[in-house]
């Protein structure tokens, strides 16, 4: 047997066992309001494109979520499992995939277990309720004389059947809309939803079992690579292929305007084919013209803007006495991804239809895009998720799709797997958008906010696929015939955009909150974790403490003298007193403690961090030895999966704050491998503490809202011990070591 | 040109170039997943294996200089994890996994030499090793539950 036959039987046997082992563990619960039809049903009725019994007596759970390495394929599963009354171990999941799922457009925002869990609940309820009625019929009693145990129905009189025996009867049983009718378990009757269960992805993906679209190997697949310029605006002037063509391997170059590709038999063979055709490319010294780093505030407020009213209080009133009024301006670098795996994806172009495996975080939305750069028709397109390295919103998943595509498309019937090199990744990526913050606060004469004003400059965050108006797909601005940009949507509060926590959830009898939607873009950008509520509550936090200084209050104090809601009293307090707060206790110049508090979109999840650090003075560095978290998630679907969540979160959030800025010069990215766009490193990771507090309102996505006030409270901490503020991120020993000079 | 190489115990005779990177041998020649491509640079240690029992970069060393080599798959299966393995599993020591091969391989190194390392070794050992999901602090733990595990 050959290497290549070798390698594919190991593909499709252990596919069985990754999607097998899809289905336990993550994050937060569900929610629904009841007689509200959940929204993902909305436009999905169907139930069984939500559930499918199986003849091997599993059953099949279909959510148009993605598993990004959150877990939530498994806490889904947990969620059908429990709601069936099935094994676990019988739940198999399907991920995104426009052939056969409902779609759910993108798994973002942790939304995931809201949108898709909620579905999901509701359509095993209400299969559940139809598999009872038909063994009731069957054996002629009422259900609710039935019992149901791991898929086995049992009648009083003990007579038993199968949920698979029962829809074998009947096969339109399960086939009708979900009318969402049918109620779903009170969470006292969970067994699974609550517990820690570990996700049955992890063993195939550590012991090397095919998990990944990098691992997909298709017969006859060609490897391809592509080259993109070297810098934004830069046009393709000429290019001599014959010696590109003419190397071992290479079977296609690929040449549509700006856009250049090669595929190969071999990967290393690709590889090479992309330097040799770097060199014999020649590019236009056009370049777009980027901000000045070191004044990236300055530059980013000169930017043309539409700027709008986000969320205003008590306009109309005269404004309060004033003791006192404060302001200040914070900054935030633009972010990269950096997922450890550069962005990849395999096309099949197969008699006018095309398949597209990809890492996306939205396989209809992409969709939709492939098909328009691609000159095709939705129905001749199809994209599947398969998991990648991890990324953190939109990075270069979509725009290697449309690459791999393309490069399909050049030699139809031959399947093409595409991977982008580590630099096209940190270069061509969508950055988290660079952001500027300016508050103002009066303070009446005991301390209390009674005036609030707030200004947030960035450009979106939100320039996924899928959109109206264009095609949000890299290679599709570079074709000979370019596709234009989707314009930016709208995003109302409180979900927001760059306005994402802007508004703050401090009881404030006054406030004004502008958001500036910067119309130039410099560099591209996309959605990052959380959008802006990083550098919102990085600003709306460390003001907080900045106020309460000038209060003369305690921080913490200074927060629950602003805050009536008791949950976010709660995470307040609980993080505190895990962490051992000591009320005005002062920095001795090295070694401090910050807190902060964050209700992520407003409507989200609670969390509050206390973050130590130690100050080397000398070398500037910022060492964090500790941080304490509360977080507040509502009914918890997976403690463990949860906290796994919550501590990346954190430990990403320190490495945001102390290390990391996509870094340019006038004219090009700079920053494009590991040393460009260092991160935090094993001996530099802080020891995490997480408490989940208990309670059993509706679950709320656990993704995101660890990091914002994890990168606030480390601010503070700064200030706290050495009594300068930084109020620029990233904090890098060149900007300790200037504020403390 | 065929050359001769010794992955996880089995002789391979693979038709590549002698300056071919090993990674590529590895996951196309001889089907394997573990080693990742990261960044073919020799920086995030995504592509870690096992060479002459030495942690090695596998996107940085050709062919040519490479004979006895032991990936992820070496170590153990689904079915029969090894103590390093099935530790990552108990502590879930993963999010997206991507970098867990070279967390794993690292370890594996680590405790070849040294089979009860402290915390900060630890931490030193897997310095170079990059994760961006954050789960540095599980990783630590489930190499030091390994180690305990197999002194017994």
């Amino acid at each position: 047997m050959t290497a290549k036959g070798l390698s594919r039987r190991r593909f499709t046997q252990t596919l069985g066992i990754v999607v097998a082992s899809f289905a336990l563990a993550s994050r937060s619960a569900f929610s629904q309001t009841p007689g509200a039809l959940p929204f993902s049903l909305r436009n999905n009725r169907k139930l069984e494109g939500w559930i499918r019994l199986e003849p091997d007596e599993t059953v099949t759970i279909f959510t148009g979520k993605a598993e990004l390495g959150q877990g939530i394929l498994t806490a889904l599963a947990q969620i059908a499992a429990d709601e069936l009354d099935v094994g676990l171990e019988k739940i198999r999941m399907v991920s995104a995939d426009t052939s056969r799922g409902p779609d759910e457009q993108y798994t973002f925002g942790s939304q995931s277990i809201e949108q898709s869990g909620s579905a999901i609940r509701a359509a095993s309820a209400e299969a559940r309720g139809i598999l009872l009625a038909a063994s009731a019929r069957r054996f002629g009693v009422r259900t609710e004389d039935l019992q149901v145990a791991n898929g086995t129905v049992t009648s009083p009189d003990g007579r038993r059947a199968t949920y698979w025996e029962i829809a074998k009867k009947d096969p339109n049983l399960l086939r009708g809309d979900v009318a969402a009718t049918a109620a779903p378990k009170k969470p006292s009757d969970y067994s699974l939803v609550g517990k820690s269960v570990n996700r049955i992805d992890l063993p195939g993906k550590l012991t090397g079992a095919p998990s990944y679209v990098q691992d997909m190997r298709l017969p006859g697949m060609l490897f391809a690579r592509v080259l993109r310029p070297p810098r934004y605006g830069a046009k393709l002037v000429s290019l001599d292929e014959t010696a590109v063509r003419s190397l071992p391997g290479v079977v296609a170059v690929v040449r549509d305007g700006n856009f250049l590709a090669v595929a190969a038999k071999r990967e290393e063979q690709a590889i090479a084919a992309r330097d040799a055709l770097a060199s014999a490319a020649h590019w236009s010294d056009d370049a777009v013209p980027l901000l000045d780093m070191a004044d990236l505030r300055g530059g980013l407020k000169k930017l043309r803007a539409e700027t709008i009213v986000v969320g205003a209080t008590g306009q109309s009133e005269p404004v309060a006495d004033q003791a006192k009024r404060v302001s200040a301006e914070y900054t935030r670098s633009y972010l990269s991804h950096a997922s450890i795996g550069p962005s990849c994806a395999v096309a099949w172009l197969k008699d006018g239809h095309i398949t597209v495996w990809s890492h996306t975080q939205g396989a209809f939305p992409l969709r939709g895009d492939l098909a328009k750069a691609l000159g095709m028709q939705n129905n001749q397109v199809d994209v599947v998720h398969m998991p990648g390295a991890g990324c953190y919103g939109h990075n270069g998943a979509d725009d290697a799709a449309l690459d791999a595509a393309l490069v399909a498309d050049a030699v139809p019937g031959t399947p093409v797997k595409l991977q982008w090199m580590r630099d096209d990744e940190f270069a061509w990526a969508p950055f988290g958008p660079g952001m500027a913050m300016g508050v103002e606060a009066g303070l009446a004469s005991d301390g209390r906010i009674v005036d609030w004003s707030y200004d947030v400059w960035s450009n979106s965050h939100a320039m996924r696929p899928g959109q109206a108006g264009g095609v949000n797909l890299l290679a599709a601005w570079d074709l000979n015939t370019p596709f234009a940009k989707s314009p930016p949507p709208h995003i109302p509060q409180p979900f927001g955009d760059g306005d994402r926590n802007a508004v703050p959830s401090y009881e404030l009898p006054r406030k004004e909150i502008r958001n500036h939607l910067l119309l130039d873009t410099p560099v591209r950008n996309g959605s990052f974790r959380t959008l802006g509520a990083h550098g919102n509550i990085f600003a709306i936090e460390c003001f907080m403490d900045e106020l309460a200084d000038v209060a003369g209050i305690d921080a913490l104090a200074f927060r629950l003298l602003h805050l009536r809601d008791p949950r976010a009293r709660a995470v307040l307090q609980a993080a505190a007193d895990k962490a051992g707060w000591t009320p005005g206790k002062r920095g001795d110049g090295r070694n401090g403690r910050g807190l902060a508090f964050c209700r992520y979109k407003s409507i989200g999840m609670y969390a509050a961090a206390v973050v130590d650090v130690e100050v080397d003075r000398k070398t500037g560095v910022i060492k964090v030895p500790r941080v304490v978290m509360a977080a507040d998630i509502g009914l918890v679907v997976n403690p463990d999966g949860a906290k796994n969540q919550l501590e990346g979160g954190i430990v990403q959030a320190v490495s945001l704050t102390l290390k990391e800025q996509v870094t340019f010069d006038r004219r090009e990215i700079t920053s494009r491998d590991w040393s460009g766009y260092p991160i935090l490193t094993f001996p530099e990771v802080p020891r995490v503490e997480v408490i989940l507090m208990d309670r059993s309102e509706p679950s709320l996505g656990a993704g995101e809202g660890s990091l914002p006030p994890t990168s606030a409270a480390l601010a503070n901490a700064f200030a706290h011990a050495t009594g300068r503020r930084l109020r620029e991120l990233p904090m890098t020993p060149e900007r300790v070591k200037a504020s403390l000079s | 040109m065929s050359y001769r190489i010794t992955v996880n115990g089995e002789l391979h005779l693979v038709d590549a170039s002698p300056d071919t990177p090993l990674l590529y041998v590895l996951r196309n020649d001889l089907g394997l997943n573990g080693p990742k491509f990261g960044c073919g640079l020799g920086q995030c240690g995504a592509c870690a294996a096992l060479v002459g029992g030495k942690l090695t970069r596998t996107c940085s060393i050709a062919l040519r200089d490479v004979d006895n080599v032991t990936t992820l798959e070496g170590l153990g299966t689904v079915q029969k994890p090894h103590p390093l393995q099935r530790s990552f599993i108990d502590a879930q020591a993963a999010q997206c996994g991507y970098c867990s091969n070279g967390m794993i391989m690292a370890a594996k190194a680590l405790l070849d030499r040294n089979p009860n390392p402290s915390e900060e070794e630890i931490r030193n050992a897997l310095a170079d090793q990059l994760c961006r999901c954050g789960v540095h602090n599980r990783v630590v733990h489930a190499v030091r539950r390994a180690a305990a595990e197999l002194a017994r």
